[in-house]
Order: C-alpha cells, then structure tokens, then sequence
C-alpha cells in the first residue's frame, strides 16, 4: 500500500530523519511511535508532499508519488490530519466536510457562479455525502455550527470526517489523540477501527501507548531519525532496543 | 438558500424603485458611483474577504479597463459592446499571469507587490501621453447604446450601471455558495488542509484573482461610458485604499456587505459637504471607530448593535 525507503531529511546541519524504509500493508493500521523528536512529524510531512526530502522515495500502491504536491496526493485517495487541528474556524461543520468532497465534484468557477444545471445537482450530492460522514463521525447534530466555535475534541472528529469525505485509501494521522480526555480516546479507538473496516489502511503517529498497543496491527519505532524497530504491538513490547530508548539504558 | 434568493429579490425591487421614489439628477449621478463602486468592492472581497489575499492595486485594473474601453472606442472606433469584454478579456489574461508569480508572496509581501502593480499602472496612465492622453486625460468616450437609446441621462445611467451591478452581486453570492467559493475561504482558513484535501490552492488564487480584475475592468469601461472621459487621478493609490477601506467597514466576506461599505463611503463625503474642511476629520473618526466598534463591518455590527438595544430594552421594560 505505501513503501517509503531511504528517507532522509536534513534540516540545516541536523539530520531529522537518516534513510528511514518501511512498508505497511493495505487494510492494517500501523502506528508510528517514539520518543519526542525522533521525526515522525517529519516523516508524516515528507509522505504527504508538505516537506521535500533530502532523499529517498515514497510509493503509494506501487506508484512513484515522490514529491508530489498534496493536492495531488489527495486525488490518489491519500489524506491526512494534524496535530493541532486545522479546521476552517470560519465555516459550519458541514461545510468544512463538503471541502472534502473537492475532488469528489468538479464544478468549475464559471459554472458555480452561472448556477448550471449540473453544478446545482452537484451541489445537492455534496451536501448529501458530507452529511453522511458527518454521522459516520457521530457528528451531524453539529452540522450547522461555526467549525470555530466547537470543543477540541469535536474538532478532532470533524477533522477525520472531513478526510474521509475525500474517500481515501490511505489516511495519516498526526497524533489523532493529542488533548483528547480517556473517554473520547476510547471513542476514537473505536472511530479507527470503523475506518478500517471501510478497507482504508490507516497510519498513525501516536503517544498514546495504550490506544497504539489496542488498535495497531504493526508498529514502527522512531527514534533520533532512525528505525529502531518494526513488528507487532507484542513484539515491540519486548523488544530490547524500544525498552532502551524509552526508559534509557543501564549502561 | 430560499432567504438568499428573497433577499436578492427584495434588494433588486429596492434598487429599481429608488429613482420611482426619489427625483433629482444629483442623487442619480452619485447612486451611479455608488453602484461602480460596489462593483469593485465585491471584486476586491472575493479576493480578500473569501480567498484572504489582499490586493492594494485593484484601482489599476479599474483604471486598465476604463482605458482599455476609452482608448478601443475612440482611438480605433470600436463599438462599446465590443470594448468592454475586450478589455475585460485582457486584463483577466494581464492579471492571470502577473497572478502567478505574485500569488506565491503572502501577508505584507503580497501587500507590497500588488501596491507596486497598482503604481505601475498608474504611471503607465500617466507617461503613455499619445494612447491615453496623460495627465489632461482622455475625453469623447462614446456612451453605451442599445437599440437606438442612447445610456446618456443619470437616470439611464443609474439603471444601467445596476443592471450590472446586481448582475454581477448574484454572480458572486452563486461562486460564494459554491464548491468554488468553500474552497476559496478553506485556503483563507488553512491554506495546507486545503491542499491536503485536494484544492489546488496556488491555480484558485490566480483564478479568483484574474476574476477580480475582470470585474474591477468590467467597472472601469462602465465608468468610461458614463462619464465619457476619464484622468489619471481617479485611478490611483488612494483609491484602492479607498476600495479597501470599503470592504473592511462593509464586511469582509460578505457580499451585501461590500455594498454597504461602497454606498456608505460614496455618500458620506456628499453629507460632509456642509462640514468643510472639517470633513476629513469626522470621516477619518468614523473609520476609527468602525475598526474598533465593528471589526465585523457594517453587515454584522449594525444586527448585533440592534439585537443589543432590543434585549437592553426588553431588560429595562421588565425592571
């Protein structure tokens, strides 16, 4: 599903990330974990076409996608979300999905302006799905409400629903549960685990442990820009090298 | 959707019936300003208020379109109706690809290229003695004419000039609740989460951008066929401030707004006329507390005010 091999990215005279290659399998969800600053930002940014690497690939289902932008990424159905949520604060929920649904419609300025025939019943599609994933995320009642204006942990479903308004077959997520309290991780948890059952292979980056070790089928551990180790949630359990880097060696 | 269009409706009926209610040359002649500028004014919001990028040189793509219009009708008798898509054709293709490079700046920068684009223009109006007439101007600009009537009284004018600005008003609440338009204010909001979802940010900026132009070009030949001569001096940095000053007190992102902001800076200096000198200081005061009362604008400060004194009052009629 996605191959990255030989990452590397240096900032300055700081290599954040040193020939990182792994691959993860379509339907899985893998998480990527470490401690802070190993790069898995980083990583993320370089996979979705925000960063340019230094070096190395990236294949999204076989295909060379090395560099491309990420609007182009999108349209090969891989989205991601962020960190720190970024919603458009001055939008309604519904609407912030339904710029999901770009390129999902293709009305085109003039006709959207002239109100043609075809852009009107788009426009009636669009709404319809968005609602759709709305509810998918457990969040239609909201969907007149200023993005702006919701809770943070509301945000952060809004955000997910609106990725998977653009009907991905790869969705990254940075951190999906920063700032969010036991209950509405245990909610996400289960979240995720519905994405996949959509068939859409999931990445993310996690410091969560306890959700990582729940949800992922596969881990791969970052740490000072490099792989440190790839396995099974067990197997990463007790593997040395993980135990060393974060809780520091005896020597 | 069904309020949007009542509105639209209601607001036409408004602006057919004014001069039904009114009479006077005068007010025809300044309303006729009133509705050049809140053409520009919405073609200045589309790109600042909906996509986030400012422009402090629309006034030259004002002043392009007018010359353009100008110099095609006289110059080289074109007809009028044939000018003015002309020049709106060729300022949208000139600011499409000036677009593309500048579009790239953000924040101050972008400020600064587009107010030496607008300067630019402006002394290409100027120094171009032989095609535009420099400083003294370009004069005998023929009105428009359509079957046989002659758009040369205020009033014909007035009707004229609304005629496209409500056309071009419903041209951009339509782009404005589109998938277009969404995806202009999502790259205004998070310019990377909507790339991440597929909108080619850089290609909508110049497009909206381009789109901008035709319509403040569009305006332009309007203002030249109804004046029939047009200066340097009315296209400069100080007009686009003005423009800008329009959209920021009328309600960025707001259509309804931009004419708000239009109508009231085109009226009040004629309201001030009885203040003299002291005009500037009371015009300058207002905008101050505009800014500071009603960052909103005008479309969203006067409800709120309103809805405030209502509530005051309900609590005063109940103590």
């Amino acid at each position: 599903m996605l191959e990255v091999s030989g990452i590397t990215q240096i900032f300055g005279g700081v290599t954040a990330l040193d020939s990182v290659s792994f691959s993860m399998s379509k339907g899985d969800i893998t998480g990527v974990i470490g401690p802070n600053g190993a790069g898995k930002t980083t990583l993320f940014n370089i996979i979705t076409g925000i960063y340019r690497q230094s070096a190395g690939t990236v294949l999204l289902e076989g295909k060379d996608v090395t560099g491309l932008p990420p609007e182009k990424l999108a349209r090969l159905a891989m989205v991601r979300t962020f960190q720190n949520i970024e919603l458009f604060g001055g939008m309604t929920v519904l609407e912030n999905v339904m710029v999901g649904m770009h390129t999902r419609s293709s009305a085109g300025l003039l006709a959207c302006a002239l109100k043609m025939p075809w852009s009107i019943s788009e426009e009636r599609r669009i709404s319809v799905g968005a609602l759709k994933w709305l509810e998918f995320a457990g969040i239609a009642d909201l969907a007149d409400h200023t993005a702006g204006s919701l809770p943070f942990g509301k945000g952060r479903l809004l955000e997910i629903a609106r990725a998977l308004a653009v009907e991905p077959r790869i969705i990254l997520m940075d951190e999906p549960a920063a700032g969010l309290n036991s209950q509405e991780t245990f909610a996400l948890a289960q979240l995720i685990k519905r994405i996949r059952d959509l068939g859409i292979t999931v990445v993310l980056v996690e410091h969560d442990m306890e959700l990582v070790m729940d949800i992922c089928d596969r881990i791969v551990v970052l740490n000072l820009g490099r792989k440190l180790a790839e396995g099974t949630p067990r197997e990463i359990q007790e593997s040395p090298e993980v135990i060393a880097a974060y809780l520091g060696d005896d020597d | 959707m069904k309020r949007d269009f009542v509105l639209f409706i209601a607001f036409s009926l408004l602006v057919v019936a004014v001069p039904l209610l009114f009479s006077g040359g005068y007010l025809m002649n300044v309303l006729v300003f009133v509705g050049i500028n809140t053409m520009l004014a919405i073609a200045l919001n589309l790109l600042l208020g909906y996509a986030g990028q400012i422009s402090l040189g629309h006034a030259g793509f004002f002043g392009l379109g007018a010359y353009l219009s100008g110099i095609l009708t006289t110059t080289c008798s074109v007809n009028p109706w044939v000018a003015m898509p002309a020049a709106a054709a060729v300022v949208g293709c000139l600011a499409g690809l000036i677009g593309f490079p500048i579009l790239k700046l953000k924040g101050h920068y972008l400020a600064m290229a587009t107010l030496g684009l607008g300067i630019i223009m402006y002394i290409v109006f100027n120094e171009t003695v032989d095609l535009t007439g420099g400083p003294s101007g370009l004069s005998a600009i023929p009105n428009l004419k359509l079957a046989g009537v002659s758009f040369d009284s205020d009033i014909k004018n007035y009707y004229l000039i609304w005629s496209f600005t409500l056309a071009v008003m419903l041209f951009s609440l339509n782009l404005a609740n589109s998938r277009v338009g969404r995806a202009l204010r999502a790259v205004h909001d998070s310019e990377v989460a909507a790339q991440v979802l597929g909108v080619n940010a850089r290609l909508l900026k110049v497009q909206i951008f381009a789109l901008s132009a035709v319509i403040s070009s569009l305006a332009g030949s309007l203002y030249a066929h109804t004046m029939t001569f047009v200066a340097p001096a009315s296209f400069g940095f100080n007009f686009s401030i003005e423009l800008l000053t329009m959209v920021v007190i009328g309600g960025l992102g707001s259509i309804y707004g931009s004419f708000l902001g239009a109508a009231l800076l085109t009226l009040l200096p004629e309201f001030l006329r009885g203040a003299n000198e002291y005009d500037i200081i009371i015009y300058g005061g207002l905008l101050m507390v505009m800014v500071m009362y009603m960052p909103g604008g005008l479309v969203r400060g006067v409800p709120a005010l309103y809805r405030k004194v209502v509530r005051q009052k309900s609590v005063a009629d109940h103590a």
